[in-house]
């Protein structure tokens, strides 16, 4: 049952060949039998249970949604009431969470079973999950790589057949690159489709959750639950939710893809490369249009992210003071020393770090220079995106410029963990919805291939990554000794 | 661009954050290759354009000004450190 996807699991429910509380419970099996893994910070089994009796009710009373009683995980980033919700950090070891997530709320009508929470870079600040206060995840792959990052439990976990579905969050490729890294799909929605209520703040303007899953058909199911506007989400925007399983089997003759010509310049894998151009042969196969496009900007998209996003995170961040919740140290002298030692004593370092850089970007005489001039560029890329995507439907590219790393590999240098996120971080700054899907192997490691679409057209993209699929394996492969 | 320790520590103290003292020199390493990385974008000429915040060029969104949230002090205050009486406590400010 472990590697059916979701909507295989929905169909084996209501024909009855098991139900959701069998299905929980060999999941949970799994994840015991497979906890070397590391996916999981928490596993909510007593919970998974009830949860997965209520959906059986649900599915013999004919009420059934289509994620009723689907097991999921949910990324630690997002809030559970009364269960714990670290976001990968000691600062919030102890932190129940008092309420919900919107995005677990709507799960949980419809009727989807949390397996518990999955493992994450602290605070989502990492592309390797490798910052977790909880340890490093292991890619199902190869055990000695990391599984990428922020969203490394989430992806490892759907990989391993762990979960059927999980939820992750992208700030700067945080969905993309690990489900790129451990061969799923990946969706990260366009800016305000998904409530960021509950789901632990790092750089409000770039912050998007959405789906990992195995196939663009179960991301469509679950994006379809997780998606819409939220009078608590000031960010959110209220536009309808189409049925994005409706399109999924469009033809796509006349598709019109664009190749940004600065995806494949100098720091690229040639042989990711030659993956990626073997999946565009693909689709001029099913009858796309393949070309070239230019974006001159990009290149500054890494600069105008490293002041963004930890500007951001500094102001974020600052809520973690040890007077309300979450971690406080031992005897504080004082006030100062209460905020000063609690944070200093649970936050790590690459947290530290970025808190650093955003205070010194934001601090007095620095503004215009640092975030100001982010704020501009972001828009010159912006701009870049909007030209290219005026003349084209879909761009495609590389997620990454390697496949999975080994863990330990780039610990040292943080500047060059940076720099893979090269391909994915644009994408966020300008806001646009992209998907990564698996297109390949390199050195028995997959590779994903990335896919931008235009504000509000993930049904779009979730129908050229559908019809991929139908004409590809890749997706299909499942990691030896996870069968 | 480079950072000397002692900007480290003023930092720091900015975001009342704790630094070990035998990490500050790695932090002004760290930090000041990363302030060279994003001085990169100062070559973009950014004459006349408008920063941008919200991709859709969204403002924030008013609300009729009543309450709408139930009060939940209690359970919010079950995970709080230190409280007492309903109030959440800290060292003494004032002498």
């Amino acid at each position: 049952m472990n590697n059916k996807t979701i909507a295989e699991l929905a169909r084996g429910l209501r024909a009855g060949e098991f139900s959701s509380v069998e299905l929980t419970q060999d999941y949970l099996e799994r994840i015991r039998q497979f906890s070397a893994l590391n996916a999981y910070i928490t596993v909510t089994a007593e919970q998974a249970l009830a949860q997965a009796e209520v959906a059986d009710k649900r599915l013999a009373a004919g009420t059934a949604d289509l994620l009723t009683g689907i097991p999921v995980a949910q990324k630690d980033i997002f809030c559970t009431d009364g269960v714990k919700t670290s976001c990968g950090s000691k600062m919030l070891d102890n932190f129940i969470s008092p309420y919900n997530a919107t995005v677990v709320e709507k799960l949980n009508a419809a009727g989807a079973v949390m397996l518990g929470k999955s493992n994450m870079d602290e605070f989502a600040m990492g592309s390797s999950n490798e910052t977790s206060f909880y340890g490093s995840v292991q890619n199902p792959w190869n055990v000695s790589c990391v599984p990428g990052g922020s969203s490394g439990g989430s992806a490892a976990a759907v990989a391993a057949g762990l979960t059927a579905g999980a939820t992750g969050s992208d700030t700067g490729g945080s969905i993309r690159q690990p489900a790129a890294f451990c061969g799923i799909t990946g969706l990260k929605p366009t800016y305000g489709r998904v409530s960021r209520y509950g789901m632990i703040a790092y750089a409000s303007s770039l912050d998007q959750g959405g789906p990992m899953t195995r196939t663009a058909e179960d991301a469509a199911i679950m994006l379809q639950a997780m998606a819409g506007f939220d009078e608590k989400d000031s960010t959110s925007v209220n536009m309808p939710v189409p049925d994005y399983s409706a399109g999924l089997n469009q033809p796509l003759s006349g598709l019109k893809i664009g190749l940004p010509k600065e995806f494949f310049g100098e720091g690229l894998n040639g042989e990711i490369a030659a993956v990626i151009e073997t999946a565009v042969n693909e689709y001029r196969k099913l009858g796309a249009e393949v070309k070239e496009v230019s974006m001159p900007n990009l290149k500054h998209a890494i600069p105008a992210y490293y002041v963004i996003a930890p500007a951001e995170c500094s102001a974020n961040l600052s809520r973690f003071d040890g007077v309300r919740f979450g971690y406080r140290c031992e005897n504080p002298a004082d006030l100062a020393d209460l905020y000063t030692r609690s944070r200093g004593e649970a936050f790590g370092k690459e947290v530290k770090r970025r808190i650093l850089i955003g205070t010194y970007a934001l601090s007095a005489g620095y503004y215009d220079a640092y975030y100001l001039k982010a704020q501009k560029v972001r828009r010159l890329i912006t701009d870049d995106f909007k030209s290219a995507l005026a003349e084209v439907d879909v761009l495609m590219g590389p997620v990454s410029p390697t496949v999975a790393f080994g863990l330990g590999e780039k610990t040292g240098d943080p500047i060059q963990m940076y720099l893979s996120d090269i391909y994915t971080i644009a994408v966020n700054l300008a806001g646009l919805p992209a998907m990564s899907i698996p297109a390949g192997f390199v050195d028995n490691k997959p590779v994903g291939l990335q896919i931008i679409g235009n504000y509000f057209a993930e049904d779009r993209l979730l129908n050229v990554a559908h019809r991929y699929q139908m004409n590809t394996d890749w997706h299909k492969q499942v990691p030896k000794g996870f069968e | 661009m480079s950072l000397t320790t002692d900007d480290v520590n003023k930092i720091a103290h900015l975001a009342r954050l704790g630094v070990d003292t035998q990490d500050v020199d790695t932090y002004a390493h760290d930090l000041s290759g990363i302030l060279d990385l994003v001085t990169q974008m100062s070559q973009l000429n950014t004459e006349g354009v408008a920063p941008m915040a919200h991709p859709m060029e969204q403002g924030q969104r008013l609300r009729p000004d009543r309450v709408t949230e139930t009060n939940m002090r209690e359970k919010f205050q079950a995970i709080a450190p230190q409280v007492e009486a309903g109030l959440y406590l800290v060292p003494k400010v004032i002498e």
